[in-house]
């Protein structure tokens, strides 16, 4: 079993050991798409036309809620650092952890949305397309929330200030996820921002792991 | 050719704060010479506009503010990217010296932007607009680096961190601009960047291009100010610094 796997496994593993933590995401996406209905109107006409942007923000806020798992529990107990010791490239390593997080905090999301999306009134034909978005998209929600995580290590209190830093790196994921969304709704076609979005993936993939083992680097030396 | 033999002195504290302190009075004067110059020109002799009538006049300060705020960011991280790569503390000092400027520009850019938009548009803030939101995420992205940089009491491992966000904020800033681009706008065209003939008359390019350059040279004379500032700070345990104070007497 090559490292990515193995750490990939490892952080699978111990985040099932601490179910009620990685629960706390999804939870918390749920009961902030219930609120909106409460605080905006019960009406199907107004939901239809908020919810792929509730859905979308709601989504992106919940899923910073795990950042502490990421990097702060094997930093305080020393693992980071044997890890940054391996001779396996430390990129490879934060990769593995950023696929942890994506795997853990951001797919059961996705997996709610279909039944939050169909209580929103939003067209089932544009389920595919949202979900699709989400899928291209929230991988470089992933590197984005890695690399606020890395540059915030070192601070014991680092949780509040990473959404500081990252969220407004997240308006493009955002314009083009909500855009296909909306272009799916209404039946148009869907393409044009969805490779957009596997663009921003794919580079974010490539390169912010660079950028994330960096920071752990200046963090934990 | 010979090896260029004053370069390395540029990353001496002492030097550089010498050179700096020498070159701000011409920077400033050059740029209190330009913005007057392009100001007097621009807000009294230029001509009238047809369509919006004297309102227009803010272009001699909005769109320059705005590019300021925009070009302070990259020098941010380019400085923060040379003084992580190549370890130089003056290159961090440029940039964390960089950073309330710009940010500074960049809130009056939207201050301005608003203050124009008013009688145009009929609306202070327009969400769909590309520009204001890039400069509005563009702040922001100022304001991160600032409140990351604050977290830190080692300043140099806030050095480093800070750079490693300015330099992922300067890779992400055109991805952001061009997707905001995505949205209908109402914003005028690019009347000066066009090929070919720029739409704007010349009698009021001339003051325009004016008032770009003093606003440059002003950010640039703050920003040396505040460098030398900064080094002082950085380096007030050094011997130099001490001898400084006791010329001063």
């Amino acid at each position: 079993m090559n490292a990515f796997s193995m750490i990939l496994a490892r952080d699978l593993r111990i985040a099932f050991r601490r179910f009620g933590e990685v629960s706390t995401p999804l939870l918390f996406f749920v009961i902030v798409v219930s609120l909106f209905p409460l605080a905006l109107s019960p009406n199907a006409d107004v939901l239809r036309e908020v919810g792929t942007g509730v859905l979308w923000v709601s989504a992106l806020l919940s899923s910073l809620l795990a950042l502490e798992g990421l990097f702060r529990g094997d930093a305080d107990d020393g693992s980071l650092e044997q890890l940054m010791l391996s001779p396996v490239p430390l990129g490879i390593t934060v990769l593995a952890k950023v696929a942890a997080h994506w795997l853990i905090a951001v797919l059961p999301l996705i997996a709610l949305v279909p039944v939050l999306a169909l209580s929103y009134a939003l067209p089932l034909q544009a389920l595919p397309t949202m979900i699709a978005a989400l899928l291209l998209a929230t991988p470089t929600l992933s590197v984005l929330i890695a690399i606020g995580a890395a540059l915030t290590v070192s601070l014991r209190r680092g949780g509040s200030l990473v959404g500081l830093l990252i969220l407004p790196m997240t308006a493009p994921l955002l314009i083009f996820g909500s855009r296909a969304t909306d272009f799916g709704v209404h039946g148009e076609p869907t393409a044009g921002p969805l490779y957009l979005l596997a663009a921003l993936a794919v580079s974010a993939v490539a390169l912010g792991p660079v950028a994330i083992a960096a920071a752990i680097r200046v963090g934990v030396e | 050719m010979p090896l260029p033999r004053w370069f390395h002195l540029l990353g001496s504290p002492p030097f550089v704060y010498g050179f700096a302190g020498k070159l701000t009075p011409w920077l400033g004067a050059a740029s209190f010479l330009l913005l007057a110059i392009g100001g007097y020109w621009g807000l009294v002799v230029a001509p009238t506009e047809r369509v919006q009538g004297e309102v227009y006049r803010i272009l001699y300060i909005h769109p320059q503010t705005a590019y300021v705020g925009m070009m302070a960011y990259v020098v941010m991280a380019v400085a923060g990217g040379i003084g992580y790569i190549w370890r130089i503390k003056l290159a961090h000092a440029v940039a964390v010296t960089a950073a309330p400027i710009g940010a500074s520009f960049a809130a009056c850019a939207l201050a301005t932007g608003a203050i124009w938009g008013r009688p145009t548009w009929g609306t202070f803030w327009q969400w769909s607009d590309p520009r204001i939101m890039s400069e509005t995420l563009l702040l922001f992205l100022f304001l991160g680096y600032l409140a990351l940089r604050a977290a830190f009491e080692d300043r140099e491992k806030a050095d480093r961190v800070s750079a490693i966000l300015a330099v992922v904020g300067v890779v992400n800033i055109p991805v952001i601009h061009y997707s905001v681009v995505w949205w209908n706008t109402l914003h005028q065209g690019p009347s000066i960047m066009k090929v070919g003939s720029p739409s704007i008359a010349p009698e009021m390019l001339v003051p325009f291009l004016i008032m770009v350059a003093g606003f440059t040279l002003l950010f640039y004379w703050l920003l040396l100010n505040g460098l030398r500032g900064e080094i002082v700070e950085r380096e007030r345990d050094a011997r130099w610094i001490r001898q400084l104070v006791e010329a001063r007497g």
